[in-house]
């Protein structure tokens, strides 16, 4: 049989809703799973995604962490720890954007886009994937916390809620990676661009430092930008202490990250050339 | 064969398309009969690739209609996405993935099930000479490997419209050859085939018909034959060793030949078409020329290629425009196939 005398797969021409809605979820799971066969095959994104954060433990942990003084006498490991994995769940999707500016300039995503599977698979399978491997790296980032000397203070179920917290955090920055992605299209370019706004969003916030020994100025962002908020409740998750403020604000930023930039991925997407 | 549609395999009437101030096509209409190639000739730039854009449901028309398969491009995209198979430029394939995955996944958002999309891909590596190399990394495949995996999986769904955007851009020679052949044994079995090209002889080669682009125009239609004919009988050619007696030498043939005569001045070569005057238009030229003191090597008469065609619709070769436009976008956000434009140059 070749393949041109074979007969063309005969498929219906308006597939049911629920036959729709059933290749959107396993064209979804096929991307994912090419993504996270991908990931693993690569060796620079495993450095990448774990290494870098566990040198950042040892880095801060050892190196800094002597130096900074926590108000209120808490272990300076235990203040880290919530921001590290903060920082870990922002810089994981580097990824999202770098592998999605590769897809569309190999034409992968031309590709994917002139066949007949679900419209939402590419974008919903990247994000399953990145979120996925995310989760992996929090884990480890905790587990070496906990090597050295890091402790949840606060219960299991809060725990729980905190690794929940930074994963969602991780997901809305994966949905302003993946518009940046589509929309500039260039590795190198949104790899830089991506340095520009997650390390001054991370480093200026109280992921290492209390804000309090920052110049004025600086307390006037550090104080109030979302990263703040979310690791000050992430903190609060792990280590017991007052959640109510910082909590409401992490939520409205995440809802508002998301409905601004979905549909700014999803356009970008329908629109990439 | 009774899938088939009625109507023509393609049907493109009016189409226009503009990026913002960029007019990429301004109104081509095109007819593709079942079972044909059609060739779409032209420099880079001159629309070819909006047009396959837009055929592959990549892309929104301005305005116009296109249907392919019998289905609107716009109204029927879905359905559209079924029929259709699509390889453009560079190779559209997972690196880290081996051929084998690359296929099966394709196969698998085809919607196959897994033994399907597995025996799909298994097959396909089988007719593209690749059953060797199946279970490496395609990241390890030389360039005209990795083409061939990307025609392969444009393959996958069986498509009854296959659109191939400049197929053979960057390949050596070799690859090209083994490429037609592939490209042949496909049409062959049926399948209707779009191909664009910068490559005169790869549409000579290929197609059943062809259609010129130029400027988001269609600027002639027909056979390569036709084409040729309109170039009206042969061409008189010669090269000029010392570049720079080339306008003395043309001036000495400018009353000989039908048109205006062509000089490239980096390769020194001189044509001009000399309709059915043949060997006295060959004659002219060597006094002339000789009166004139130009020395000239391989003066000769020759049946016109479709570079002529192209020389005689647009006034400028097809080479030259190439140059201009990779000029332009080179300055530009170079989105273009990286490296290919300057191996297919040389």
């Amino acid at each position: 049989m070749t393949t041109a005398t074979a007969p063309p797969i005969t498929l219906p021409d308006e597939p049911s809703m629920l036959t729709r809605f059933r290749w959107a979820v396993t064209d979804t799971l096929t991307i994912t799973r090419r993504n996270l066969i991908v990931w693993t095959r690569v060796p620079a994104y495993l450095v990448f995604t774990v290494i870098q954060p566990v040198m950042f433990v040892l880095l801060f942990r050892y190196v800094f962490g002597g130096a900074i003084k926590i108000p209120g006498g808490i272990p300076y490991v235990d203040f880290l720890m919530p921001g590290i994995i903060a920082q870990t769940a922002a810089f994981a999707t580097f990824g999202t954007a770098i592998a999605l500016a590769q897809e569309l300039k190999k034409g992968v995503i031309d590709r994917l886009r002139s066949m007949p599977m679900a419209r939402s698979a590419v974008l919903g399978g990247r994000l399953v994937a990145d979120t996925g491997r995310m989760l992996v790296t929090i884990l480890i980032v905790v587990g070496v916390g906990y090597a050295v000397s890091f402790r949840f203070l606060n219960g299991v179920v809060p725990a729980i809620l905190m690794i929940v917290l930074a994963t969602v955090f991780g997901l809305s920055i994966c949905v302003i990676s993946a518009y940046t992605g589509l929309a500039i299209g260039d590795e190198e370019s949104v790899q830089a661009f991506g340095l520009i706004w997650l390390f001054p969003l991370t480093f200026l916030s109280s992921a290492f430092v209390p804000i309090s020994s920052m110049p004025g100025w600086l307390q006037a962002f550090a104080n109030n930008q979302p990263v703040t908020y979310i690791i000050n409740t992430m903190r609060a998750l792990a280590l017991g202490g007052p959640i109510e403020a910082n909590l409401w604000k992490s939520l409205a930023w995440l809802a508002g990250i998301f409905l601004v930039f979905s549909p700014l991925a999803v356009r970008a997407y329908k629109r990439a050339s | 064969m009774a899938e088939d549609g009625p109507g023509p395999a393609i049907l493109v009437e009016g189409l226009t398309k503009s990026f913002g101030d960029v007019h990429a096509l301004r109104g081509i209409d095109l007819v593709v009969p079942r079972g044909t190639v059609l060739g779409v000739l032209g420099p880079n730039g001159a629309g070819k690739t909006t047009a396959v854009r837009i055929l592959t449901t990549l892309l929104l028309p301005d305005k116009g209609r296109a249907l392919v398969d019998g289905r609107d491009v716009v109204r029927q995209a879905a359905a559209v996405r079924r029929s259709i198979g699509l390889s453009g430029q560079s190779a559209a394939i997972q690196e880290e993935l081996t051929g084998r995955e690359n296929l099966e996944i394709i196969g698998r958002l085809f919607h196959l099930s897994w033994p399907a999309a597995r025996s799909r891909a298994t097959e396909l590596l089988g007719q593209f000479d690749l059953s060797d190399a199946a279970d490496r990394s395609a990241k390890n495949y030389s360039g005209g490997m990795q083409r061939r995996l990307d025609l392969a999986a444009s393959l996958v769904g069986r498509p009854q419209v296959l659109f191939l955007d400049e197929p053979t851009t960057g390949l050596d020679p070799r690859s090209r050859l083994g490429m037609w052949d592939i490209i042949r044994s496909l049409v062959e079995g049926g399948t209707t085939l779009l191909l664009t090209t910068q490559y005169l002889d790869e549409a000579d080669e290929l197609a059943n018909e062809i259609v010129v682009i130029d400027h988001g125009l269609v600027i002639a239609a027909g056979t390569a034959e036709e084409l040729k004919s309109r170039v009206g009988g042969d061409v008189l050619e010669f090269t000029v060793p010392d570049r720079s007696r080339i306008s003395d030498a043309v001036s000495a043939i400018v009353n000989i030949g039908e048109g205006e005569p062509h000089a490239d001045k980096e390769t020194g070569i001189v044509s001009v078409g000399v309709g059915g005057r043949g060997s006295d238009a060959l004659v002219d030229a060597v006094r002339s020329l000789d009166g004139a003191g130009v020395r000239t090597q391989g003066l000769a008469l020759r049946r016109p290629s479709l570079d002529d065609v192209f020389l005689a619709l647009t006034g400028h070769a097809a080479e030259e425009e190439e140059q201009a436009v990779k000029g332009r976008r080179g300055r530009g956000r170079g989105k273009g196939p990286k490296g290919d434009d300057t191996k297919a140059a040389s």
